[in-house]
């Protein structure tokens, strides 16, 4: 048994500069986006838990950060992404997605305009593509710089996270709403401070320079106690994101899933121009589409990644993320890619696990949302 | 902490207490904290007939599905259900109450390829564990 994943280590394995205090603390790392990250420091639940009732800390320096400055950078990265980005007021972050020319996702993102430049976060699985790409589509005034290598990003998330944060800053963060981001000092160094977050939860990103990372994740480990913090590591966040209902890239968007399909409507504003937008809306038109939906099994068998989907005796789709959920608790969820006739919420699926098949019912996503 | 000293160990972290004819199943103590919290455990029906290194179930942790190869050849004769219903027993006892499956050996003398717990103490260490 044993060897869940390869233990392999990727060629070319990268470290974040906090990799040295993962392993001290004794964290279980593993490859992922072409980095040795933490999976679980503790375990899973306990992590989970923290981040849903106090606090969890995440070390993301693994995505990557590109800044984009020009005069024409907002209408440049409107013709590439599908949601608006032009019409953000300053200070603002806006989840977006980089489309292709079917309209299927490059990568998903979340786009931060700070006073004179914009900050764009693409998955370390994906950066070198996107940077590849990004370069290639440069145009008018815009520059590029990836600066991954020297900048670091600690995530706190949790509804403490600003009881806990507020202490150590000079900025006052009830003043800095929800998708919106500012500059200032934690610990007495300068970050830039955003309330986003990918865990369903209230939260702070700190975007800080590599060398203070080391010494601002131990500052604020200092107080752990204070609020029940702990640090916690991807496994924790792709459960977290699952119950919040948020797409995995490489999972629920990828190159041939479109943002249609992946239910972010929300975020395709057909009414401007943009890469892909031709193809997502034929495909609007259409409806006849296969889409995510959530999906609840009825057994203890957890569904995961991978697994065939059936309607009857006929299979229909894949299951494309899948997991018990503390939050749901303890039962298997997930999402399913399926036809549309399929994914409506109550229509009842198959998942096929190991040759034998167990039944389930599609629901609406999220399956988490936190009281406000 | 050295491994208990009454069974055999397989590469896999398996383990295995041979008593006689019978034999009882687990997974060791260094396999249930590679998982991290197991949530799901799948056990072969009694009456079973397993083959030495062939998947006979699965543990399931909140991100890892692991299959269990048979460490010993045999016929399935019970399975801890309490494990399947609690799968944490397994995270909190594996030498004990979270033990998996009893068989009655088919064939004695494939115990020779398993560990002792000494040798199994060293894959350990080679392993850097």
């Amino acid at each position: 048994m044993l060897e869940p994943r390869p233990v392999t280590v990727e060629i070319g394995a990268a470290r974040t500069p906090l990799y040295d205090i993962h392993v001290a603390l004794g964290a279980k790392m593993s490859p992922f986006g072409g980095f040795l990250m933490p999976i679980s420091y503790s375990s899973i639940i306990d992590e989970h838990r923290a981040v849903r009732t106090a606090v969890g800390m995440f070390d993301l320096s693994h995505m990557g950060q590109f800044v984009v400055r020009g005069d024409s950078a907002p209408e440049w990265l409107d013709s590439l992404a599908c949601n608006d980005v032009a019409t953000m007021r300053p200070l603002q972050a806006r989840y977006n997605i980089f489309t292709n020319d079917n309209g299927g996702a490059m990568d998903d993102t979340i786009i931060y305009r700070f006073a004179d430049y914009w900050l764009v976060v693409v998955n370390a699985s994906n950066a070198p593509k996107m940077w590849r790409a990004l370069n290639a589509a440069k145009r008018g005034d815009v520059t590029l710089d990836d600066r991954t290598q020297r900048s670091a990003l600690i995530a706190l998330q949790g509804p403490r996270s600003l009881e806990y944060l507020q202490p150590l800053t000079d900025v006052d963060l009830s003043g800095v709403k929800y998708y919106y981001a500012t500059t200032g000092s934690v610990a007495g160094m300068p970050a830039e401070i955003a309330r986003t977050g990918y865990t369903g939860e209230d939260g702070f990103e700190l975007f800080v320079a590599a060398e203070h990372a080391p010494a601002l994740w131990e500052r604020l480990m200092r107080d752990a106690a204070r609020v029940g913090l702990l640090p916690a590591g991807l496994g924790a966040r792709d459960v977290l994101r699952l119950e919040a209902g948020m797409p995995l890239y490489g999972h629920e968007l990828d190159e041939n899933i479109t943002p249609l399909q992946a239910g972010l409507d929300w975020a395709v504003k057909l009414g401007k121009k943009f890469r892909g937008r031709e193809a997502l809306a034929a495909q609007a038109q259409t409806k006849a589409f296969d889409r995510i939906a959530g999906f609840v099994m009825e057994g203890k068998a957890p569904a995961r990644a991978g697994y065939s989907v059936y309607a009857g005796e006929r299979r229909v789709g894949d299951v494309r993320s899948g997991s018990p959920s503390p939050s749901m608790g303890g039962k298997n969820i997930a999402t399913v890619l399926v036809p549309a006739q399929h994914a409506e919420p109550g229509s009842r699926l198959n998942v096929e696990i190991r040759g034998t098949r167990h039944g389930g019912v599609v629901v609406p996503l999220p399956f988490y949302k936190r009281k406000k | 902490m050295p491994e208990p000293s009454d069974r055999l160990y397989t590469k896999e972290h398996e383990w295995v207490r041979i008593e006689g004819a019978n034999a009882t199943i687990g997974i060791s103590q260094h396999a249930q904290s590679a998982l991290g919290d197991i949530v799901y455990v799948e056990l072969p029906k009694p009456g079973a007939v397993l083959t030495k290194g062939k998947p006979i179930g699965v543990v399931e942790s909140v991100k890892a599905v692991s299959d269990i190869y048979a460490p010993i050849s045999g016929t399935v004769t019970a399975v801890n259900g309490a494990v399947e219903d609690d799968p944490a027993k397994v995270n909190a006892d594996p030498y004990g109450d979270g033990w998996l499956a009893k068989i009655t050996v088919a064939d004695a003398g494939e115990s020779a390829t398993l560990l002792d717990s000494k040798a199994y103490d060293e894959l350990l260490k080679a392993e850097g564990h």
